[in-house]
């Protein structure tokens, strides 16, 4: 069984909830081996995430380096590239960072790419088979790899539930040397932070959530006059962001706010992987949809296979029935 | 600015139920709906622009067969200046990394200062921008939904980070871009731009045209390999209403009060 690596992204010395997640996935893909956690970065932060680590990886190895102290993909590659043994696995969380990094990464090991994978079966000698979903999420594909010359993953965030902790105490192994000097034709220079909006979705108990199903612009009036009745708000998944109908700072998802209401109802709105990681705090999650395929109704506790256009106001009378009888 | 743009055309998701077919191989093909990928067309529109404002010309490539030229001429009618199809038997097949292979045979015949495809396709890998740059030595970024030119030789660009965040770097020329939804609002082309481009004609570069050693691409050359698709189960599943609207309506409102979502 090859070695596997997994790439652990922290923050200011903090280990992201992705680690916990790569291990998973490693055992899930050699049952009995040590897992490898790879990290980079500069100064006491570097160390403090390496010492932390020591808790659940066999080894950590660690590259320090000051142009890796902000997390450029394509240094960090180059360094990768440098101490990786040929034919390894190297685990990547499938987020920004990872579909940055691990394309490029695989080509320049020479080894297979099994991007955003969902499941994994045990390494079977030459392949490695994975579970993805295509379509958005509406179908799901068994593939195969070939990973003679090893193989880069990208994990799916929260795809894999982390383990119970199997303590370990790792060794910390410095690579800085094996690395030296990196330079990139891509520069950091800042974080823009999102833009506040008019409202803000993450301090309300219900929200009335559209989709592309809204069609167009006009017809978002639909779906804030049942917010209104309920005392929610509006918000919304990326294509109505996209088309500029509203805000970003109403986008749930994880390039956009994360909510935690108590009632979810998601009207028009597929269900695609990046918009549910938006949705925390387990909440009562209606769906509308008139695709019944829509991978919403897996994860919706309610689902109504309608048209939305026709039913939200259906709906929103009923509740104004009901307020004005219960007002009397 | 020369730009060049990797484009795909894919079932478009927003008009079809996607259905799995009796064999389970493959998806249910018969009477789907076909579109560029919806982040091309993103990235095309933001190539005319780029182009707009400090001069050059687009390019949009894509790899397939000839009912793929479709999409080129609706790139075409939104004012791209050339489309090409990549075509040959020994394609079909090909992995992310063989698609990849290709275009970099592609680009390496050309002179292009910037490379743009959308962020992902229809299989969700987004990986087809990234291995293009690694093969071609050229810095990449992923994810772009801001593009400022410097000067001739660099850009300062954006990228889409956690919770709406932007990370701003600078890249060197050349470059890969994928492109992110949302970065600009593309043109309407409407049935007298496509038609006005109809019999423009469209090269086609074969395996011996762009150099390419067959066994590297194609079902042949690939490392990945789709066995079957099925239905996916993620959750527990939701309970479908499936009354009539009113009885749903009813249900619906008492189950969203039982939760505390009425007021």
């Amino acid at each position: 069984m090859p070695r596997i690596f997994a790439y652990v992204v922290h923050k200011g010395g903090i280990a992201d909830d992705s680690a916990a997640e790569l291990l998973a996935a490693a055992r899930k893909i050699d049952p009995t081996g040590s897992v490898t956690a790879v990290v980079t970065g500069f100064g006491p932060n570097l160390d403090r995430i390496s010492e932390s680590l020591r808790a659940s990886f066999g080894e950590v190895w660690k590259i320090a380096n000051q142009s890796l102290d902000y997390p450029n993909a394509e240094l960090i590659r180059k360094a990768l590239v440098k101490v990786l043994p040929s034919g390894c696995f190297v685990l990547i969380p499938h987020d920004h960072f990872g579909i940055d990094l691990a394309p490029g990464l695989a080509v320049k090991l020479n080894a297979a790419f099994a991007p955003d994978i969902l499941d994994a079966d045990g390494s079977m000698g030459s392949n490695l088979n994975v579970v993805r979903q295509e379509f958005g999420g509406q179908l799901s594909a068994h593939v195969r790899c070939d990973v003679l010359a090893g193989v880069v993953v990208t994990v799916r965030p929260g795809a894999f539930k982390p383990a119970g902790s199997n303590p370990v105490v790792g060794l910390v192994v410095d690579k800085s040397v094996d690395v030296g000097p990196l330079s990139a034709g891509r520069r950091y220079l800042e974080t823009v932070a999102a833009e506040a909006g008019d409202v803000d979705i993450t301090r309300h108990n219900v929200l009335v959530s559209i989709g592309r199903g809204i069609q167009e612009k006009d017809n978002i009036g639909i779906a804030q006059e049942l917010a209104n009745v309920l005392g929610a708000a509006v918000s919304c998944s990326r294509p109505v962001v996209d088309a500029k109908w509203l805000e970003k700072s109403r986008q749930v998802g994880s390039s956009g706010k994360t909510v935690k209401p108590k009632v979810y109802l998601a009207c028009g709105i597929s269900g695609a992987f990046q918009h549910l990681a938006g949705i925390k705090g387990n909440p009562f999650i209606v769906a509308i949809n008139k695709n019944p395929k829509a991978p919403i109704f897996q994860v919706a506790d309610v689902g109504i296979v309608d048209d939305l256009l026709e039913f939200l106001p259906e709906l929103t009378n009923k509740i104004r029935e009901m307020q004005s009888v219960s007002a009397k | 600015m020369e730009i060049l743009v990797c484009a795909r055309r894919v079932p478009d998701t927003s008009e079809n139920e996607i259905a799995l077919n009796s064999a389970g191989n493959d998806i249910e093909r018969d009477e789907l709906v076909y579109s560029i990928n919806e982040p091309d067309n993103y990235a095309v529109e933001e190539a005319l622009q780029i182009v707009a404002r400090v001069g050059g010309s687009v390019t949009v490539v894509t790899v397939g067969s000839e009912d793929d030229e479709e999409i080129l001429r609706r790139e075409m009618a939104m004012g791209a200046s050339h489309g090409v199809l990549l075509s040959d038997d020994a394609f079909i097949g090909s992995d992310g990394r063989g698609i990849a292979a290709i275009l970099k045979s592609f680009v390496a015949k050309g002179n292009y200062d910037l490379i743009l495809t959308g962020v992902q396709a229809e299989d969700g890998a987004a990986q087809v921008g990234g291995m293009l740059a690694a093969m071609l030595d050229y810095p990449f970024a992923s994810l772009v939904n801001s593009i400022e030119v410097l000067d001739p030789k660099k850009l300062k660009i954006g990228r889409e980070i956690e919770g709406g965040n932007r990370e701003i770097s600078e890249i060197d020329l050349p470059c890969v871009l994928s492109i992110q939804t949302g970065i600009n609002e593309p043109r309407y082309v409407g049935m007298r731009g496509i038609r006005a481009v109809a019999s423009v004609p469209i090269p086609t570069h074969g395996v011996s045209d762009l150099g390419i050693d067959p066994s590297t691409v194609g079902d042949a050359g690939g490392k990945v390999k789709r066995v079957d698709y099925f239905v996916p189960v993620l959750g527990k599943g939701a309970e479908m209403l499936s009354g009539s609207r009113e009885e749903n309506i009813d249900k619906l409102v008492e189950l969203i009060a039982a939760k505390g979502g009425l007021n």
